[in-house]
């Protein structure tokens, strides 16, 4: 299979350092041609550019291209390649009930989704292991089988730990002393946590709180995705969040990052800067878009969110719909440094509220 | 049974009364009493400054004024007895507000005592109505509706739908397959049933040789957004599929000038972003179906048409509200022969002969189709409603040879 994106070239650079302008042509000429291969590889995508008329030689900027909603792979099993190359069915964490996504991996965008993902993480990590401390319980990665956007998470990222510590029992109690010895073992090293932002809150923050322990993590960096919807109901905002941590176990607030990201895109995360915001790298963009016609919203404008990656190819997954609400606050000029969108997410866009005779709407399009 | 029905709130009426319902006596058809109260309920919605508010309950109120009773009582012989059932259960949809009021009145006009659980979700209106029943009841001559009609809200999951079922004579289920599934879970008394407005699908119809020689086409947009977007393409009367017939030319000219006056109207709605995600989703799946979509090119997302190559008989899967519209040019209006099927309920039309419709439908003997009404009169209510004569169904004839 020749590469339709080329991606190694892209391996060899910094992940933000492309402006605006080199990134944008970079974007459009490469997401183009993911779009023609997908068009051709997937007789179900090919049916939905059809029914919208897409004509991709009249297209010359990625913003133009059409996207997904995250949701057609809950509905469909949507793939590029022959179903023998799959090597990894990865599935949203979707509460008991609801249908899952399913993403299809063949060896090739596995790879790269690990390759990309080391190299954002690094940025921020080093490229040198750390000691790990993951705040979660092991039990989430036993049924390897079938990934769960939680233990692919957690698997993505233990590949940056040296030695590994779940700092939760099987029962989600905090395994006190069991951390206790780990630090102390690793003293004077950088710690790394890995965890869910509502698992961090819950079973770590609050637990330490409960037990009256004040590790040392003043060496720590922590890096938390997820989202923010179970906190927010709790009205934790973040940077509440980042000021207890650093309260209970001396973490640097600055140490501390949020990442956004998807089970649909993995690999191409969107990492929070020392200053809050969210950043594409050089692999991915975000675009917020107007629910009204879907036109670019202004820098400051709330809309949804479109992310693009230039990873997917054994699924049509490189320009989606999400359901989330965000605001890209500029480009290349964040005080720290990045080049590249940085933006913040908002939350999940709201279930409309919709008249009408049927009492069903809300529950069948959630 | 107790601890069920303390968890009740009653907004018209009270628990001691509830207890009491199989006793009291039902009421012939169109009695007077029944008359007089509801064009008493009119007039005083009427007065009421919410009334002006709220278009619905506007229309509601013009509804119950005394000579559309009268005319409608009209059209049931007076020859025979009927009476009411007795206990009518109503269960309201949860998200149109007016909609438990028209219940209400065909089970008073039907002759019967009436338990109707309003929405769960609370609406101006509902407050409206209430407000001027309670104030209508409280006069001496109206003194007896408090043993015959109950208003009430209750969450869900209590058990009330279960001793509320096992008093009733008719239960009359709004809301959708949902909830009458949630609802017949609860056991009815032998000789009581069930009236269910199940999910339907809807249509329109149009002229287009008729169409491109209106006058007043701002008109025609107004009704068939009335049709539509005023309860956001989600009644179950709103059209999801326009059926051109006519001339070629007539029919491209006919979409352009009608779909540009709905393009000015529904600058006023005010669309929701989930809706426009629905809608790629909505898309994107009848593609993968095996008949030719193309969307026409969009001006924004309040509005989609998609343009169908033929008439598949599964057409009624691939709808969105919200203003999601499948278009097709037919030869002929016999060519709905290939999707007519049982969850057909209205078919809004445009320029045709209402002769001509009546001879059509007699000759295509649809399993479907209840409703066949002009564009802009899809909400209408009338007491006959999804094929049921309301009031019959809600009464019995007493034989005496």
């Amino acid at each position: 299979m020749n590469n339709v994106v080329n991606l190694e070239e892209l391996l060899l650079i910094e992940p933000y350092s492309l402006a605006k302008v080199k990134k944008e042509e970079m974007l459009s000429s490469e997401l183009k041609e993911l779009t023609k291969w997908h068009y051709k590889k997937s007789e179900k995508y090919k049916k939905m550019m059809d029914a919208i008329g897409l004509e991709i030689d009249n297209i010359s900027n990625y913003i133009d291209l059409p996207f997904l909603p995250v949701r057609m792979f809950k509905e469909l099993e949507l793939l590029s390649v022959p179903k023998e190359d799959i090597v990894k069915t990865m599935t949203s964490s979707g509460t008991s009930g609801q249908q899952v996504s399913k993403i299809f991996l063949d060896r090739e965008t596995s790879a790269y989704q690990t390759k990309v993902l080391t190299k954002i993480v690094a940025s921020f990590l080093g490229k040198k292991r750390l000691p790990m401390l993951i705040l979660d319980s092991a039990s989430v990665i036993k049924d390897r089988a079938m990934f769960s956007a939680r233990g692919a998470g957690i698997l993505g990222f233990s590949m940056f730990g040296s030695k590994r510590l779940y700092a939760l029992d099987e029962n989600m109690q905090l395994d006190i002393e069991n951390i206790k010895s780990f630090l102390e073992e690793h003293k004077g090293e950088t710690i790394f946590m890995f965890g869910f932002t509502f698992m961090v809150w819950q079973h770590f923050f609050k637990e330490l709180l409960k037990s009256g322990y004040k590790p040392d993590l003043s060496n720590g960096v922590l890096i938390h995705g997820g989202g923010w919807k179970k906190l927010q109901s709790e009205s934790v905002s973040s940077v509440e969040f980042k000021a207890k941590l650093h309260d209970i176990c001396g973490i640097n607030v600055s140490h501390i990052h949020d990442y956004y990201g998807m089970v649909e895109q993995t690999g191409t995360i969107y990492m929070e800067c020392e200053y809050g915001h969210l950043h594409a790298s050089v692999f991915s963009d975000i675009i917020v878009r107007r629910p009204i016609d879907f036109s670019v919203a202004d820098f400051g404008e709330k809309g949804i969110i479109e992310v693009v990656s230039l990873l997917p190819k054994s699924y049509p997954g490189h320009a989606l719909l999400t359901e989330d609400e965000g605001v890209v606050i500029g480009e290349d000029d964040c005080p720290c440094g990045r080049l590249g969108k940085y933006f913040n997410v908002i939350g999940r866009i709201k279930n409309a509220e919709i008249r009408g005779c049927s009492d069903t709407y809300a529950t069948k399009f959630k | 049974m107790q601890q069920n029905l303390n968890e009740i709130t009653f907004l018209f009426s009270e628990l001691e009364k509830l207890e009491r319902v199989r006793d009291i006596s039902p009421d012939d058809i169109f009695s007077n009493s029944s008359i007089a109260f509801l064009s008493a309920l009119s007039s005083e919605l009427i007065k009421s400054p919410g009334t002006k508010q709220f278009s619905d309950v506007a229309t509601f109120a013009f509804f119950c004024r005394k000579a559309n009773l009268f005319a409608l009582k009209k059209k049931y012989t007076e020859e025979s007895i009927r009476l009411g059932r007795g206990v009518i259960f109503h269960v309201a949809p949860s998200n149109v507000p007016v909609n438990f009021g028209y219940s209400m009145v065909a089970g008073i006009l039907s002759g019967n005592v009436n338990i109707v659980r309003v929405p769960s979700k609370s609406f101006e209106q509902v407050e409206i109505i209430c407000n001027a029943i309670k104030k209508v009841a409280s006069k001496p001559e109206f003194n007896e509706i408090e043993d015959r009609l109950f208003l009430i809200k209750y969450d869900r999951q209590s058990g009330a739908t279960n001793f509320l079922s096992s008093l009733c004579d008719v239960r009359v289920i709004w809301g959708g397959d949902d909830t009458i599934a949630q609802i017949r879970k609860f056991a009815i008394p032998a000789r009581a049933y069930d009236v269910t407005f199940a999910d339907r699908y809807s249509f329109a119809a149009i002229n287009a040789d008729k169409l491109v020689k209106e006058q007043n086409i701002d008109k025609v947009a107004e009704h068939f957004y009335n049709d539509t977007y005023l309860f956001d393409q989600n009644a179950c009367s709103a059209p999801h599929l326009v059926i051109w017939t006519g001339k070629m030319d007539n029919i491209k000219n006919a979409k352009d000038l009608f779909w540009n006056a709905i393009q000015l109207k529904i600058k006023e709605y005010e669309l929701s972003p989930k809706i426009t995600v629905d809608k790629l989703v909505s898309l994107y799946m009848q593609s993968q179906d095996n008949v030719d979509i193309i969307r026409e090119l969009p001006t924004d997302n309040k509005l989609w048409r998609i343009k169908v190559s033929q008439l598949s008989a599964d057409i009624d899967q691939y709808r969105c509200a919200g203003g999601y519209f499948l278009e097709y040019d037919a030869t002929s209006l016999t060519e709905l022969k290939t999707i007519v099927n049982r969850k057909y309920q209205t078919m809004a039309y445009y320029g045709y002969d209402k002769d001509d419709l009546i001879n059509f439908v007699k000759e295509m003997r649809f399993n479907g189709i209840d409703r066949i009404v002009p564009i802009g009169k899809t909400t209408d209510f009338n007491l006959i409603w999804d094929g049921y004569d309301l009031i019959n169904v809600l009464s019995r004839e007493c034989m005496v040879l």
